[in-house]
């Protein structure tokens, strides 16, 4: 942790307001889909960011694109404040920074060829105007990503979800981003298909020095790619630590249950397993519960914590853990 | 791979049908579709070449042949000025084309544009735009027309005005609801996380994903532009004679010689309503062919 970090993100918020009346709009209530999310993202590192569905990971992912305008806080990226910044300088750092999205069918455009679809930002953004060249570089983006230069000139709906999602991540890298969001870029995929994805991600981090924010739900996956992991719930993080010593020390009890969910694949140690089943359900983002978000379902809460808002306390070195019973 | 990416493409290529299998395919499945293109084509081509089919000069009067039944020499008759009636039809399918075609072009096209926009912005904007929208549409069409003539004076080129204008709130309802599905789609996000420009989103990347709607608002336009522009200069607020029109042919004839000489009245009047029955038929099965979860029946 000794170099600038590459982003930083600060106090996020993200507030959707849920309004009613036609003419006149009245705020009724809102949804905190990511409230007071803090982290940062080193050059070259991969963050993992899981949760469940609804937890807010990829309303984070959308606020750094700057695809949401967030509520409130700081997303600094190579050391600008991207809110801050007007339309000619986002456009720019909208170069450096890219995503990958989870499904491989609506995220290419169905009336573009591939060759457009690769080619169009280096168009747009001026890098190379000449036609020829562009398509050299587009060809050579797709042998990157393993596809045959060939597929230039066909249609998306021509390929199969793995060639697609190659497409989607040979269009990411076409302005040679620093660092990449991956919205769930391998959960649309078959497992075999995943795999491959997955290596070529670690390729390209590798050859590139690409950071990413790896946005997903499979735990699995998440420990193999990431260096580091953070893991949110209801809108708040809960838990960033290093991958190998979140999976193998889990302090905060939302994340010990997350990684008791995972089966085993041994079916011996899975039979002989004590399951102990999370109570309730995920409260309403629209109405979450004091003090700490996890507190009804939480195993280990006391009073304190239905009043008391948690604060991030670092356990070991690099180990964040926003509970304070642990 | 066993298969290489080249015998895939011939493959591919084998399977496309040609065009003559898909015309055959066209007329089995659609045959109502089938005559009414036929019909199109065939208007198409009568405005085309005016000059070379019509036998008669369309505006030349010969006072000695007035109001002459269908013979083998005038083969739809001569009207009250003595000029031929299929001549000025023929001559008439240019007019009726012209307009109709520049009308629903000029309007379908701007409310694409402007649906798409106003979806994509959303807001205020889209507010604000959508009510200014719901007022052209409460006036119907050839009330809006007659306003726009009433304001800007008759001639070709107004009628072309009066009739797009209330054209293009039409196909930007329309074409918004399908664009406010597409805005969510990530290839929009996708765009403007790799930094284009609201225009270009809106044109490159928007506007083609609206296009089943749009072709089938377009082939719509055209008919009912057809009517729209026969119903103002039979109310002599469109072109003017001795401009062939077959609205303006109806005008001449039809109250005065409907017992005399109703073939004066009758030809034009089966234009006009070949015309838009073809543009609306074909309109149908294009939305049949284009998007099968509006089929009926």
């Amino acid at each position: 942790m000794s170099a600038a970090p590459l982003l930083q993100v600060k106090n996020l918020k993200m507030h959707f307001p849920v309004t009613e009346g036609v003419m006149v709009r009245k705020v009724v209530a809102t949804v905190k889909a990511v409230d007071d999310v803090s982290f940062s993202l080193q050059p070259g590192e991969t963050l993992g960011l899981v949760g469940e569905s609804g937890c807010g990971k990829t309303t984070t992912g959308r606020c750094i694109l700057q695809l949401e305008k967030p509520t409130a806080g700081e997303i600094i990226f190579e050391g600008e404040d991207l809110a801050k910044l007007d339309r000619k300088g986002l456009v720019a750092k909208r170069a450096r920074m890219q995503v990958i999205f989870q499904d491989p069918y609506s995220s290419l455009n169905p009336r573009m060829k591939v060759g457009s679809i690769i080619g169009e930002p280096m168009k747009v953004h001026g890098i190379l105007p000449d036609r020829k060249q562009r398509q050299e570089r587009v060809a050579e983006l797709l042998s990157v990503c393993g596809l045959n230069p060939k597929f230039m000139d066909r249609y998306p709906h021509e390929m199969s979800g793995g060639q697609r999602q190659r497409v989607g991540i040979a269009r990411a890298l076409a302005l040679n981003p620093q660092f990449i969001v991956c919205d769930e870029a391998v959960s649309a995929l078959d497992v075999s298909i995943q795999a491959q994805v997955i290596n070529l991600l670690e390729d390209l981090r590798d050859k590139f020095n690409l950071s990413y924010l790896f946005i997903a739900h499979d735990l699995s996956v998440v420990r193999h790619l990431c260096h580091r992991v953070a893991v949110m719930y209801l809108g708040k993080l809960v838990e960033l630590a290093d991958s190998d010593e979140l999976f193998e020390h889990p302090k905060h009890p939302y994340t010990k249950a997350l990684l008791e969910a995972v089966p085993i694949p041994d079916p011996t140690i899975e039979k002989g397993r004590v399951h102990r089943i999370m109570q309730g359900e995920v409260p309403s983002p629209m109405n979450p519960p004091s003090g700490c978000v996890f507190h009804p379902r939480c195993p280990i809460a006391v009073d304190s914590c239905k009043r008391e808002v948690p604060q991030s306390r670092e356990l070991r070195p690099g180990h964040w853990v926003a509970c304070p019973r642990v | 791979m066993a298969v290489t990416s080249a015998e895939i493409d011939s493959q591919l290529a084998a399977a496309r049908p040609p065009l003559a299998k898909a015309a055959l395919t066209l007329i089995r499945q659609q045959p109502l579709g089938a005559v009414s293109g036929l019909l199109v084509i065939v208007m198409i081509l009568m405005a085309v070449f005016a000059q070379q089919i019509a036998p008669y000069d369309p505006i030349a009067n010969h006072y000695e042949f007035m109001q002459l039944a269908p013979s083998a020499k005038f083969w739809l008759g001569t009207d009250q000025f003595g000029r031929d009636i299929l001549s000025r039809i023929i001559w008439g399918a240019r007019t009726a084309l012209f307009i109709g075609f520049s009308c629903a072009f000029i309007g379908s096209f701007a409310g694409l544009v402007l649906g798409v926009t106003s979806a994509y912005f959303g807001g205020w904007f889209d507010l604000l735009f959508q009510r200014i929208m719901d007022v052209f549409l409460a006036f119907p069409l050839i009330i809006m027309g007659l306003a726009v003539v009433a304001i800007y004076g008759t001639g070709a080129q107004n009628v072309i005005i009066a009739i797009t204008i209330p054209l293009i709130p039409r196909c930007a309802r329309v074409v918004r609801s399908s664009a406010l599905a597409i805005r969510e789609i990530p290839y929009v996000d996708a765009a403007r996380a790799l930094g284009f420009g609201h225009m270009r989103i809106i044109l490159r990347h928007m506007a083609p994903n609206c296009m089943a709607p749009f072709l089938i608002m377009l082939t719509t336009f055209l008919g009912q532009a057809i009517l729209l522009e026969a119903s103002l200069s039979y109310l002599g607020l469109g072109v003017q004679e001795p401009t062939p029109a077959w609205g303006l042919m109806l005008q001449g004839g039809a109250e005065e010689y409907a017992e005399s000489a109703p073939w004066i009245a009758i030809f034009p009047g089966l234009a006009i309503t070949l015309a838009v029955f073809a543009f609306n038929l074909f309109g149908d099965s294009l939305r049949d062919t284009l998007d099968p979860k509006l089929r009926s029946r």
